[in-house]
């Protein structure tokens, strides 16, 4: 365990993640488990937020009101496990296509409590899907096939089926699903997506079609 | 909004007025357009809704997708500004550390106060409400009956503007005819509760709410609510006209832009500002009552927060306006040798009985509303339906063990979809990703339900507030320090509640998310979580039992009234804005009087 950086890193929350992931443990997965656990190894957040009066009216984007967090590697990861929870199809493209992993990064970095919450456990999240990919494939989780992070994402997804092993990171798995269908259906794409047609001015309202009526059997 | 520093206010007033939601709004409305001169004080900043409103702007506009955070506690476009449930440098403190005793307690400072971003809910009271100890021999009767508020209550109703329809509920007033406006459609989730509802007796039906489904007739309502006062009808003729109908989009807590939600800043103030009798102070938080020798308010003392300096207005009466818990604050900390303990306080009870709505929830999901065809349910910004409480027969049978009513919200559909999306359905898709957590968003997508008890308290001595003995707040005011505690009335009534909305999703062939609570101890929400909270000066017939006279005014100072929710002797399980704002009219209409009579 021992490396040139071991006094900044955070020992604890590395040897816990891998001890979830992995009995035997590579000699990559202990290298990558260091790195990534130093570069996240949770800087407090820095900004401020937007005030109890902010302007209602403007368009914001991440990284406007306070400085992100992910460091290109980071930043590849949850570009890629974006794209693997709502992938592109025929009707909309993908959680990556519309940056949905930018809201993440501004979400864990936001200086507000419930958000920060989030951020160990992102981070590490994060950190332990490279090493994880790297054990199993030997190359980053961003750079590994569908196959790949599929077969990754199957051992975390269902919340009733998660091995004790996996016990941390399907938790991680769980919230950064809810985090992107957050960033998802929010937008145009996501909306129309899902079906909202909503947010438009109207002459009147007429309440449900007559087709909805009639598969509600209310006719 | 013509708006004043207190450089440019007058050395004197015929009335002051403390706050500018509902009441405020209300008493400075019916006072300057009678033509009585007033002085509004409002403690934070203006606000004008036609031009703040973040009408149809998208989540993915603004910082972090427009999620609650602790400077916008109702998500970020909510419509309260400098407030929620903390207001930075102005605490309330908790007698107990105990969460199941803990109050919370929404404030705000913006003109026009919690009525920017109110749920627009506008039930009356019926003749029960005003009775209640009378009915089940708890809580206190009101010195007034459902009679003495109903004029009032129509006036508001074609004031403001409220949509509902006359069903002829149990203890559910009727309006006369010609001042509901028409209800909008109800959405399919709304009709859907509504048929199989019949089939455990909850009966669904179009709620009452402050929005205009079509456009208010200045022209006929004007003469009605200002009889021989031409230039008052002129004044609200043209308000009324500025004014647009529902555009069936955007929810009413952004508030709205073209003025067809009720807000004191789009319907009371200005015409109130035009009638030329009313002057506007923001910024300005009041601290106390002023008294001469003799027992009598002279006016008020506020803090100029932009200067922190304290100033001094005078009027001939005083109008404390400022929400139950400031206004109880407020004679509080009006401590003189007449009034050591507090204005109006010889009683003891101010600050005492203070009540909130009772609040469940249940939520789960129903089949048959998956995979709708795509249709636009928007609608009027907030809830179409209610179930109003249909047990009156059983409860005064003994058949329950509980002794007051609840009604039942809910908003279902396809609202646009927001942060924290995911909560309302992914607990339905087994964890699924990818394309098929697309086809499970799709499928699940406003098939969820929440249904939301809304139920009456009533009063005991374990909930009450007072003055920290040593916590102030940034202007060196004393703040208030609340004791709470649900008696079994509101417990054993929110187990009901469960069971109910358990019943309906069975009935819908839906399903629970969770089994409801089998102690409504733990399904119970914290006291001042509805933020309906009222009492603390309530009205009586004895001075030595109640703060205020059938008037809404102190038995101790006669020339001040507390107009906002303190004077509730119960809370009904009826939402209290639309009587807050018809007792602070009747409050009104009984100080012109009484100055015109030079009593005051």
């Amino acid at each position: 365990m021992a490396s040139p950086d071991s006094q900044r890193l955070d020992r604890r929350t590395a040897v816990k993640w891998m001890l979830t992931a992995a009995a035997s443990t590579t000699l990559f997965g202990v290298v990558g488990a260091a790195e990534n656990a130093a570069a996240s190894a949770v800087r407090p957040v820095g900004g401020h937020g937007y005030g109890t009066d902010p302007d209602l009216q403007k368009n914001y984007q991440p990284g406007d009101l306070w400085p992100l967090t992910f460091t290109d590697r980071q930043r590849a990861a949850a570009a890629a496990l974006c794209a693997v929870i709502i992938p592109r199809d025929d009707r909309s493209p993908s959680a990556e296509d519309l940056k949905v992993h930018d809201f993440i990064d501004e979400w864990i970095s936001a200086p507000y409590a419930a958000q920060a919450e989030d951020r160990p456990g992102i981070l590490e999240g994060l950190a332990w899907l490279d090493d994880e990919a790297r054990r199993r494939f030997s190359r980053d989780f961003s750079g590994a096939t569908l196959l790949q992070k599929t077969a990754i994402c199957d051992d975390l997804a269902d919340p009733n089926r998660v091995a004790p092993e996996f016990g941390t990171a399907a938790k991680f798995f769980t919230r950064f699903r809810e985090l992107t269908a957050s960033g998802f259906y929010t937008t145009p794409e996501g909306m129309k997506d899902i079906g909202y047609v909503g947010n438009m001015p109207l002459a009147s309202f007429d309440g449900p079609p007559a087709t909805v009526l009639r598969k509600l059997g209310l006719e | 909004m013509p708006l004043l520093t207190s450089r440019k206010t007058q050395p004197s007033y015929d009335v002051v007025v403390v706050g500018s939601g509902a009441a405020g709004g209300q008493s400075a409305y019916t006072l300057a357009m009678e033509g009585a001169k007033v002085l509004l004080l409002e403690a934070g900043r203006s606000y004008d809704p036609v031009t703040e409103t973040p009408m149809f702007n998208l989540p993915n506009q603004a910082p972090l997708r427009a999620a609650k955070t602790t400077d916008k506690f109702g998500g970020f476009f909510d419509s309260t500004i400098d407030g929620g449930w903390q207001v930075p440098g102005e605490p309330y403190t908790s007698a107990s550390s105990d969460p199941k005793r803990r109050f919370m307690w929404w404030r705000r400072r913006m003109l026009g106060g919690r009525t920017n971003h109110w749920g627009r809910i506008s039930l009356r009271n019926g003749p029960y409400d005003f009775k209640p100890h009378s009915r089940d021999g708890l809580g206190f009767d009101w010195p007034i009956a459902y009679e003495d508020v109903a004029p009032y209550y129509d006036k508001v109703e074609m004031l403001i503007g409220v949509y509902g329809t006359n069903e002829g509920f149990e203890n559910a007033p009727l309006s006369p005819p010609g001042v509901l406006l028409p209800p909008p459609k109800l959405r399919a989730g709304e009709l859907f509760a509504q048929h199989h509802g019949k089939k455990i007796g909850v009966p669904i039906v179009p709620t009452h709410r402050a929005v205009l489904t079509m456009r208010q007739d200045g022209r006929r309502l004007a003469p009605i609510l200002h009889p021989g006062n031409p230039a008052a009808q002129r004044i609200l003729i043209d308000a009324m006209d500025r004014r647009a109908a529902c555009l069936w989009a955007t929810h009413c807590s952004r508030g709205c832009a073209v003025r067809a939600t009720y807000q004191s800043t789009t319907v009371h103030l200005p015409p109130a500002l035009a009638s030329g009798n009313l002057d506007i102070l923001p910024n300005a938080m009041a601290r106390e009552v002023s008294i001469d020798d003799h027992g009598k308010a002279t006016g008020v003392v506020y803090i100029d927060k932009a200067t922190g300096r304290e100033n001094r207005v005078r009027a001939r009466a005083v109008v404390l306006a400022a929400g139950s818990g400031e206004s109880v604050r407020i004679l509080l900390n009006s401590k003189s040798n007449l009034f050591p303990q507090g204005l109006a306080n010889t009683s003891g009870l101010v600050g005492k009985y203070i009540m909130d709505t009772v609040g469940a929830i249940l939520e789960g999901q129903i089949p048959a509303l998956e995979n709708l065809p795509l249709h636009n349910e928007d609608g009027a910004g907030g809830d179409h339906a209610y179930a109003p409480w249909w047990l009156y027969q059983q409860q005064h049978a003994g058949k329950l063990n509980f002794p007051r009513g609840y009604h039942i919200e809910f908003l279902s559909g396809r609202q646009m979809p927001k942060a924290g999306i995911e909560d309302d359905w992914g607990w339905l898709t087994g964890g699924s990703y990818g394309r098929r957590f697309k086809e499970d968003a799709r499928r699940f997508y406003g098939s969820t339900q929440r249904f939301a008890g809304r139920g009456e308290m009533i009063p005991n001595d374990d909930c009450f507030c007072e003055l920290d003995p040593t916590v102030k707040d940034k202007w060196g005011i004393p703040v208030l320090r609340f004791h709470w505690k649900w008696a079994e009335h509101e417990t054993r009534q929110v187990h009901h509640m469960q069971q109910t909305f358990a019943a309906l999703f069975g009935a819908m062939g839906g399903k629970v998310r969770q089994p409801p609570a089998a102690d409504g101890r733990d399904a119970i929400m914290p006291g001042g979580r509805i933020i309906h909270e009222v009492g603390g000066a309530i009205m009586g017939s004895d001075p030595k039992t109640s703060v205020t006279d059938r008037w809404s005014r102190t038995w101790d100072v006669k020339n001040v009234y507390v107009a906002d929710g303190a004077p509730f002797a119960s809370n009904a399980d009826k939402n209290p804005t639309l009587t807050i704002m018809a007792l602070a009219w009747r409050a009104a209409d009984h100080l012109l009087a009484e100055m015109k009579k030079g009593n005051i």
